[in-house]
């Protein structure tokens, strides 16, 4: 009995975490096709509800009600598989993303890393995709897409250990803690940056939308997909991008502390701000895509490896350099 | 030349322009308009769903003199006529193939007694095929519904022709 008392609590928990991310994805659709409309002069999408905002939901029920069409000369388990898994790893990472200092769903010392294992893993989803379409659209979009995430992940991953040397744990709370006095933005702007343009590769967002090059590639790896199947792609991928959006603010923007801390901003609930960071950082998301051209190839391979790579590594030893010789570096726990 | 830009490129100048060029694009006014709740301006001369008008005491003006018929490029217009009981020639049968016409207006320019006409109506689009197959009824019916705003539409562009 207790036990499957706790089995429900702990899936109310989740519920109340994904209900929202899921929303919460499906407004942030809206904000990026209305953001994209307003800066080329257009209305967007304005007829469904209010402004619009139901405007993802009707695109939903839409797609609820296709057809779904399977290839015939496709791997069909792997086929419908791939979806799933792109969405599930999307939205698992939302896990460990502290709200506040208590609000947080699995508060675990390796949440940095936790993430770090699940995003990786997001290629997965879209290898699966494009090789089981057994199509040559989708498959040369999955090779292209699986490349530049591994890629970018590579100097996404120097970038954290920026932040790391700063904190000295890999808990998201204590890095959102250590803040306190001074957000990150600060001291390692240029890491921000580069972990704001490589979020973008890591998400297939413009002006990184290679895989999906409408004009050499049709739509990449999600060519053969349709119907549902298609909107869960899309879904994991918007959550991605929302998932990219947090994690920025989590170690940058210094997650749920309020930017001054003082009357009345102390008294914001922490979950605000996060949300108020995160759409600050999906806004900006939404303005690259609407003024930038999309990158060639090599010099998208170029940028991630020869540019970002080195300087995140060289800010790595200026990081580490400075802590060190001014004995700063904090005490592990 | 070369340090500036490397330090160009390097601080992003051209993309933070871009940035705060879309920002003030973002808050002007709108170019598109909201269609089926608002619509452009359409020109007096505006080629659009075809009427027959009639003249004020309720005749009709076509005289079945066949030009239209005639002039039509795409072969759209059908007329047959005979004679009435008072001696007038009339229209017995006027129809138009909405699919073949061109929209071009030369039946309009034809008319010498400005009978068929171009209406600013551009809204008429049906599900099947045969709504599209105008009659003269439907026609005549068209004129009467728009007769205002295409007796004010010829007067306004009237000194140009």
């Amino acid at each position: 009995m207790e036990l499957i008392n706790l089995i429900f609590q702990e899936i109310y928990k989740i519920l109340f975490l994904l209900v929202p991310v899921l929303v919460s994805v499906a407004m942030i659709v809206w904000l990026d096709r209305r953001v994209w409309a307003f800066v080329q002069k257009r209305q967007g999408p304005n007829v469904v509800g209010p402004f619009g905002l139901l405007q993802s939901l009707a695109d939903a029920l839409k797609y609820i009600f296709k057809e779904i069409i399977i290839p015939a000369s496709s791997n069909k388990i792997i086929f419908i598989l791939a979806p799933i898994i792109t969405m599930t790893l999307a939205l698992i990472a939302w896990a460990v993303i502290p709200f506040s200092e208590t609000q947080v769903l699995a508060d675990i010392n390796v949440g940095i890393l936790y993430i770090f294992a699940v995003s990786s893993l997001g290629v997965y989803g879209i290898i699966m995709g494009g090789w089981a379409s057994n199509s040559k659209y989708p498959f040369l979009g999955s090779i292209r897409s699986a490349a530049q995430m591994v890629s970018y992940e590579v100097s996404i991953g120097i970038i954290i250990i920026n932040v790391l040397l700063c904190v000295g744990s890999l808990n998201l709370n204590e890095i959102v803690i250590a803040q306190k006095n001074m957000w990150f933005v600060i001291p390692l702007f240029p890491m921000f940056v580069i972990f704001f343009i490589s979020a973008l590769a890591e998400t297939n967002r413009p002006p990184f939308d290679l895989p999906e090059a409408e004009a050499e590639l049709v739509a990449g790896y999600q060519t053969e997909y349709s119907g549902m199947m298609y909107a869960m792609f899309w879904l994991g991928e918007y959550a991605n991008i929302l998932l990219m959006c947090a994690l920025g603010s989590v170690l940058f923007l210094g997650g749920w502390l309020s930017p001054i801390d003082l009357y009345p901003f102390n008294l914001v609930p922490g979950a605000i701000w996060l949300i108020f960071k995160i759409l600050l950082l999906f806004f900006l998301f939404a303005l690259v895509k609407a003024i930038v051209p999309r990158y060639r190839y090599d010099q998208l391979m170029r940028l991630g490896w020869k540019i970002f790579l080195p300087l995140s590594l060289i800010y790595v030893v200026l990081t580490a350099s400075y802590l060190f010789y001014f004995n700063l570096l904090p005490i592990a726990k | 030349m070369k340090i500036t830009r490397f330090l160009k490129t390097i601080l992003m100048i051209d993309f933070i322009g871009g940035l705060l060029m879309a920002v003030k694009e973002l808050f002007k006014p709108k170019k598109t308009i909201n269609y089926p709740f608002e619509k452009g301006k359409i020109s007096p001369r505006y080629r659009g769903e075809h009427a027959l008008r009639r003249y004020p005491n309720g005749e009709e003006r076509c005289i079945a003199c066949k030009l239209c018929e005639a002039v039509c490029p795409a072969q759209a217009i059908t007329i047959e006529s005979s004679q009435r009981a008072d001696g007038s020639r009339k229209t017995t049968r006027y129809d138009i193939d909405m699919m073949k016409c061109i929209y071009c207006g030369l039946c309009e320019e034809s008319c010498p007694v400005d009978a068929i006409v171009q209406g600013p109506n551009f809204e008429f689009s049906t599900e099947t095929r045969e709504e599209l197959y105008y009659t003269k009824d439907k026609l005549l019916d068209n004129g009467d519904r728009w007769e205002n705003i295409l007796a004010a539409n010829i007067k306004s562009d009237n000194p140009y022709r």
